[in-house]
Parts: structure tokens; sequence; C-alpha cells
């Protein structure tokens, strides 16, 4: 296997799985041309006149669209952890005796804990999204058969545009869907608010199967997946688990430690001038951004303000701002609770949006590079504000990148993140991941002080006087080994188990095997 | 004595500490075995402090078996001691580097607003507790130790007044009552504790003890800085001997009320009115008053209250209160606030203020506002109150400059 270093420093491998590969060269460098990729030409003439689709079995389904081996399914995490789909596949493809595919998931979640067996039986070759909690230990312990590849949501809809991905059969889970195939995610038993991170795989890939247990009579409305690009359409009992589809992140959080970072963030944007009459922001989920949002919300009340969009993950706090008229749209990515899926679906001004409107870089702008503030989280920054969102400091791979590399394009890039977590500095000499190149990270906010990115000599102007405790992001590393300790670095093989995309396809990092 | 011992905390929940099971063997060497979730990035650093301090007192032979939740260095090696001193006795103290910061000096007057409790045999509380700036943070030796942990918890505590980074706040700790409280003193005086809080006090004879075995303390291990203290009173009789308390030492430099056990020895329940603390309350602010102390009110127990919080700093305040304990970081703000002069009170102390200025600069004897004549106390207190106003934000530090220039401006316009 052959390696560079790209434009950010890491070595990185020419060839993945047997595809040639194109290192990092910098932002916005790489820049292909020709023609985008396209689907399969098709006609109506193929597909039953009277819109019926359905098919009696997932399997049947499977079959009719071809199941062989080799082949690259896709499927979508809107049903986070309560997802129930994802596994049938591949219960029936290990079944059927199919080999070596290529699972594509938006993002894979702890419930997809159970696919490890078929990984190791080779029924999966390898995942290409991301892999999380088991699967990313699995992973990091070499024993994932191909290499695995991390996306952004952006770089998911990149790959599909450029040609580097081309999905063979897409299994979309919807909420509620009619017999032609429409479909949407803001009702049924199991919803979940949207569908956007299947856009993309509805129009490219070569056979669309939607899953629903909500069958509904023609038409189903709003349609957030059209129907004239599904194959088949398969009712079943149950999809997903609504209680682990809306889980987890979304309870303020009651540490002091982490209201202090988002009181302090909050106060960082009021003096920096951002939170003014019309500004947008996006605060993902995770109770230090929850509070952020709803410390801005504060703001805009006692100032008689408005903020114009957010992004969502929307959540309750975000949707009752709205409702209170202190903002007037939320461009939604994923709803988190109960409350954003009623709101998107009451709601006009709760507009739901994808990864193309959002993230994808090959489209003509994307909205994330218009928000004035995004707050984000890491498990590591180094010196150079370079960050890591996917593995953690001991070399093991458990996030994925989730929509974070793409927001790093925001006009201010804030993360919030503790010094050290339980003696692991997050603020340190070097990434054991870079996931995000530090010129797109202009504040990293800790509870010990905050260091604006020296690119940033505006910020550091306008923040000359503040009462906040200004450091250099060097202080910040020293602080962190006074208090913990220089740690050791992980020892690792020089083996790649897994490498990481930047939005534009290119590669910016390479994960490597543990040494055990 | 057994040859078996153990010390720290570990289990659901545990973080930052680690628990040592440590075993004095007679021959085999060291046989050490170590579980941590940073073991990747601190597993050779932990193994380190632990010959080290195996090194340190002389043990040669010995299982030892650390299970780490992400402890600091300083408090390993304070597990490994309090494990250590239980199966051999010895004078010898291992010690952790210290801190610059930790050897500074407190002033008999300086603002104690907010102090807040940290149970001592707990670390995860303590790292973070600084940044929260509570004008003092107290270390608990007593009531929030389980009995069969006070002991460990003295080498714990005595490592963090060495190396936790305090953030400024005061080095404070409550002590147990009685003898046990007498011993903790000798971890704490060598040791740059800034003010020891004595619990239950009831008498002045119990502090006069403590503070002659702090000054044996002192002299012995040449401590320069002063130690404070600030008596707790509890009980009824504490409350009838309050002043008694309060000067029963020059050290005494603010006196608490606990209010959970003096309801519970006057046999009336504790009310959000607190009527039925009233007397021992204004008992508690006349003495500190007379005894020129500072006097601080008990704490606030319903952290998620926070409306509830300030109405009850505000009553605290107009009782003459000058501050009162926290037992969560995020009351810490609430005290700053309500404690502080309130817009009124701000303007009003203004004026008195640049009236004393008026007239120093004149070389007036006597300073007036209007045609009141104002006391040299009355001055003072204004001040404080500018001064506090100040330290809380609520007044920029130019202020006088600024109305100056206000007043200048004024009548050049009226000319």
């Amino acid at each position: 296997m052959k390696f560079v270093k790209n434009a950010i420093g890491r070595l990185v491998p020419t060839e993945v799985n047997g595809e040639k590969q194109v290192p990092y060269k910098g932002i916005g460098k790489h820049k292909p041309s020709g023609r985008k990729a396209a689907p399969l030409i098709v006609s109506a003439a193929d597909f039953p006149r009277d819109g019926n689709k359905l098919q009696p079995t997932l399997k049947y389904a499977l079959k009719k669209a071809g199941l062989k081996n080799g082949m690259t399914i896709s499927t979508h995490h809107h049903f986070r952890n309560g997802d129930l789909v994802a596994q049938q596949i591949f219960d029936i493809a290990h079944e059927m005796g199919v080999k070596n595919l290529r699972w594509l998931p938006s993002a894979s979640f702890e419930c997809h804990s159970s696919l490890i067996k078929y990984l190791e039986d080779g029924t999966i070759h390898h995942i290409e999204g991301s892999m999380n909690g088991a699967l990313g230990k699995f992973t990091s312990e070499g024993k994932m058969k191909g290499i695995g590849i991390l996306r952004s949501h952006g770089g998911r809809y990149q790959s599909i545009q450029d040609g580097e991905v081309h999905i063979d059969i897409a299994v979309i889970a919807a909420p509620t869907a009619d017999p032609f195939g429409n479909a949407t995610g803001d009702r049924g038993p199991a919803a979940c608010g949207l569908l956007g991170f299947a856009l993309a795989d509805s129009q490219y890939a070569d056979k669309v199967i939607v899953v629903t247990d909500n069958l509904i009579p023609f038409p189903c409305i709003p349609w957030q997946i059209h129907g004239n690009y599904v194959d088949y359409v398969v009712n079943v009992d149950k999809i997903g688990i609504p209680e682990k589809i809306v889980s987890g992140t979304t309870e303020v959080t009651k540490s002091p430690d982490r209201l202090l970072l988002a009181e302090w963030t909050v106060r960082f944007c009021d003096e920096a001038g951002i939170i003014r009459e019309g500004f947008s922001f996006q605060a993902g989920a995770g109770g230090t951004a929850l509070s952020i949002g709803i410390y801005f919300a504060e703001i805009l009340r006692e100032r008689k303000m408005k903020a114009r969009w957010a992004r969502g993950g929307s959540n309750k706090y975000l949707v009752k701002m709205m409702e209170d008229g202190l903002l007037d749209y939320i461009l939604d990515g994923q709803t988190f609770d109960l409350e954003g899926v009623r709101s998107m679906r009451e709601n006009p001004n709760h507009v739901n949006t994808s990864p193309f409107t959002s993230y994808n870089y090959h489209g003509k702008g994307n909205f994330a590079s218009m928000v004035d503030v995004v707050i984000l989280g890491a498990t590591e920054v180094d010196v150079n504000f370079n960050a890591n969102v996917v593995s953690h400091s001991d070399g093991y791979l458990l996030h994925g990148i989730g929509g974070w590399q793409n927001c790093l394009f925001s006009k201010c890039t804030i993360l919030p993140v503790p010094l050290f977590r339980d003696r692991i500095p997050v603020v340190r000499d070097e990434c054991t991941t870079i996931c995000g190149p530090g010129e797109l990270i202009d504040v990293i906010v800790t509870e010990r002080g905050i260091a604006i990115n020296p690119l940033r000599k505006d910020l550091i102007k306008t923040m000359k006087n503040s009462k906040l405790p200004i450091k250099t992001i060097q202080q910040l590393k020293a602080e962190a080994e006074l208090i913990c300790g220089k740690p050791q670095n992980p020892e690792v093989t020089k083996n790649p188990v897994a490498i990481i995309k930047w939005v534009d396809g290119t590669v910016i990092d390479t994960v490597w095997k543990l040494k055990l | 004595m057994s040859n078996i011992a153990t010390a720290g905390n570990k289990g659901k929940g545990v973080r930052s500490d680690c628990f040592v099971t440590l075993e004095l063997t007679k021959s085999n060497g060291l046989e050490i075995k170590l579980e941590s979730k940073v073991k990747t990035l601190y597993g050779k650093s932990i193994l380190d402090d632990i010959n080290k301090v195996l090194k340190f007192f002389g043990i040669k032979n010995a299982k030892i078996y650390v299970e780490d939740s992400g402890a600091l260095s300083f408090i390993i090696i304070a597990r490994i001691e309090a494990a250590i001193r239980q199966l051999m006795k010895t004078e010898k103290e291992y010690l952790p580097p210290l801190l610059k910061e930790n050897t500074t000096a407190t002033g008999r007057d300086r603002s104690r607003v907010s102090r807040l409790y940290l149970p001592g045999n707990t670390p995860s509380l303590m790292l973070n507790a600084g940044i929260h700036k509570p004008d003092g943070l107290i270390l608990d030796l007593e009531d929030a130790v389980a009995t069969a942990k006070k002991d460990e918890a003295r080498y714990l505590v005595r490592n963090a007044l060495i190396h936790l980074n305090f953030y400024g706040a005061e080095r404070m700790v409550r002590i147990n009552q009685g003898e046990r409280g007498l011993k903790d003193l000798e971890f704490l005086v060598p040791h740059n504790v800034n003010l020891i809080l004595l619990p239950k006090c009831e008498e002045a004879d119990q502090l006069k003890k403590m503070d002659k075995k702090v000054q044996e303390l002192r002299k012995k291990f040449k401590v320069k800085n002063p130690v404070w203290f600030m008596p707790i009173i509890e009980s009824a009789k504490g409350v009838l001997n309050a002043y008694s308390i309060a000067t029963a030492s020059e050290n005494v430099v603010a006196m608490a009320i606990g209010l959970e056990d003096y309801t519970a020895d006057l046999g009336a329940k504790r009310t959000q009115e607190a009527t039925e603390s009233f007397f021992a309350r204004s008992m508690v602010v006349n003495a500190c008053r007379a005894a020129g102390i500072q006097p601080i009110d008990s704490v606030f127990s319903d952290v998620s209250d926070m409306e509830g919080l300030k109405q009850n700093v505000l009553k605290s305040k107009a009782l003459g209160f000058d501050g009162m304990g926290c037992i969560h970081p995020r009351q810490i703000r609430v005290l700053h606030e309500y404690f502080a002069p309130d817009a009124i009170e701000i303007e009003k102390a203004k004026k008195i203020v640049l009236a004393f200025h008026e007239a120093t600069k004149k070389g007036l004897g006597v300073v007036s506002l209007g045609t009141k004549m104002i006391d040299p106390p009355v001055v003072k207190r204004a001040q404080k109150s500018i001064d506090t106003a100040v330290a809380v934000g609520k007044l920029t530090k130019d202020w006088m400059e600024i109305e100056i220039d206000k007043a200048t401006e004024t009548s050049a316009k009226n000319n």
C-alpha cells in the first residue's frame, strides 16, 4: 500500500479497497470537472400503471432488486438508535448467502452493533459512513475485511454526485408512505421528522426500496421522497422504536461546568457582535449546545430582537423560540425530539432540508456557509486549531462525522469543549485524527479560557477589552498538561483501518489499526 | 493489624478517582496490577506514581491493585498513601509538588460572600470548583464524608491544598468535631490552609483549644501565613454563646450559622419563612458586628430553586449577613448578584463617596451631603458598597471620573 503526506501533513493511502484516492489538498483546492454521475434511464412502461409498487416482503423486494455479491447497499439514520431496518437487510443477505457487500449508512448507531457478525462472516466487506460504538472498536482493532471510509453528510452527497460511490440498492425506511412510493417522515408511529439523508440515494441508486409500517392510500402528502424515484414499496409491522428515535441528547445540561461553557460561548457571541437583529445560527444536540440556544433566546427576548433563521437538528427549545416569535425560520436537517417533528408537520416555517441544500460540495453554494455562527463539539483540538470528532485520544474510532465538517464553513465556528475529560486533555499538541482543518475553526471555549484562532484578527481585535478569559491555544494546552500530565500516544500499527474524507472527497486523515 | 488495606472509590458514577487495594507481603517483591480507563494515555505515569510512593515508604514486598477512573496524579498518590498508612506506622508524608498559587495568604477582611462546600473525599467535584469563582472553597472533612472514609479523606484534602488550583478562592477546610478535628489540623496547617471552619461550635473553649493547636503547628512547621477561623453555630447553646465564641481568638474572622442542625436542636421545623431561626440569625449577626467579624448565613439547600435562593439572599442581606454558604456552583452567582448593593444603594453610595472626595480635595474636615453631615463609618460603608459593585460588574472602575466629567459638563452648560 502506498502512502503520501497530504496538505495538512498527514500520511494517507493513495488507494483504498481497490479505488484510487486523492489526498487532501487544502480548503477549496480540489475541484473535479466534467459531468455529474447520472442515474439509470428507466421507462414508466416498466412500472405498474396503477402505481401499486407493493411487494410482499423485504426479502422479495431485495431479490427483485437483484441483490448480489459486491453490491453497495445504502440505509439512513433517521431513526438513530431505534432503527429496525438495516439489521433485516443484512439478515436477508446472509440468508441468501450474498457476500462482500459495501454498507453505506448515512450514520451507524449502537443498535447496529449486531451487524458485527456479518462483518466477521464476510456478508459485509466494509462500511462507508460512520463507525460508532462497538463498530468503531471492531474497526479500530483491524477486524473489518475492507477499509472503512468516513464521510460527512455533505460528503456523502458529494461522493454520490461525482460518481465516487455508486449505490446499487437504497433501502429507505419511511414512517409513512403510499403504494407508489411517496414517503414522509413527519407522521406515523415511527415519525422522525424528515428523510433528507435519503434524498441523494432516492435520486441516484439503481434500485430504490421504500419500507414503511404506515402504508396509506395514494397520495402521501407531503412527499419528502418522490415515488417517481421508487421501485418497490414494502409494508412491515415495525420499522423503528419510537423512544429510541428521539433519544439521548435532548435534555439541557445541569452540569455547572457545561453551563459555564454555554454562558461564555454566548457572551463571546454577544461581545463579538454576532447576536443582532436578523442573525442566523446553528447549535446542535448535546446539553451544552441546547443551553446556548436557550441563552440566545433570552437575549433576543430581552432586546426585542429576532433571529432570521436557525439550522437544526431541531428540538423543543428551538421550536419554542420560533413559536415565541424570536426566530423566523428553522431550516432543519433532522429533528431531535417529538416537538421538532410536530413543528415540522404543522408549521410551514419549519422547513425540511437535506444535505443537498445545506452541505453538498457539488452544489452551487450551500446553507451551512451562510450561517453567522455554529456551535460544535470535538473530542480533541490541536494547537493549530485542527479538530477531531471521530476518534478518542486512545486511538479508538467511536463517532461519525455527521454534518460537522460541513458546518465548519459558517462565518464563525465555535467549539465549546472541556479542557480535559477524565484526565484526558482535549486541547493538545496533535490530534489523534484530523477531521477538520484549523483554518475553519475560529474559537475554542473551555472552562479555563477561550482561544481565538490567530487567523481571525478581526475577532481578536473586537475582543481585546473583553473581560472573558481570552488566552492563546498554547496557554490552554499547557494548562491542560499541567493539570493532567503529558499523555503518551496510543501505539498504532502501519495498517490503516479507515480513512477520513474531507467534504470534497479528498482524504484528510487515516485511522490506524491499534497495537493490542 | 491486618495486612490488607483499601482506599478510594470505585464503581458506577465514580470519576477522577481510584480504588487502591494494598497487601503487604513478606517476600516476592512488588506485584502491581493496574486497571484504568486512561491506561493508553497515562498507564506509564500511573505505574510510575505507584512505584515512587511504595519506594518512598520503603515497601519492597507487596501486592497492590489500582482500579483507576481517570484520577489525577495528586489523587492517586493520596489514595496509595492512605492505604499504606493503615498498614504501617510512620511520620513520613508523600506530597505532590506545591503549586505556587497555593502559597498565598488571605486578608482578615477579604470578601466572603460565597463559600462553596465540596465533599472532602470526592475528587471529581474538586477539579473544576474554582473556575466558578466562589470567594472560598471548603474541602469538607465533616458531614460530607462517610465515617469509614474520614481517614483517607485527610490525605486527599491535604494533597488538594498543595496541588489543586483554587483559582483565587480562599482555601478553606471544615474539620471534624472534637479530637478528630484537632488531629485533622495536622494535615492542614502545614499546607497553607487559609481558613478553618469549626462545626457545632458551642463555647469559646472549643475554639481556644483549636487555636492553641493551630499556633503550635504553625510554629513547628514555620507557617508564616495566618490561619483564620470561622466557627459555625449550630445549636441553641451556640447561639447564646455567640459573642464569646466570636471573640475567643483574634483569628476568628467570620462566624456562620448552620440552620439544619440548629432547627433540629430547637425542635422546630425549618420553614421557608424562617421565623423559627430569626432570633438565632439576628443573634449571630449582632455578635459578629459587636466582635468586628463577618456574619455568614446558612446554606440554601434546594439547588434547583434559583428564585427561592434569590429571596433567601435578599432576606439574609436585610438581616445584616455578609454572605452565605453554597452547595452547588450555580448558586455562587446569585449570591454575588444579590448580596451586592442594588441600584438605589449604589446611587446613594456614589453621592457619599463623591462628597467625601470633594471635601478631601478642599481640605475640609467635615463631609456633608446637602444639609446632612456624614460620619466616617457611613463613608466607609459607602466605599465598601462601591467596591462590591465594581467587583461584581455593576459599576465601572472609572465611575468617579465619569461622574466628575458629567458634573463639569453640566455646570459648563449652565454657565
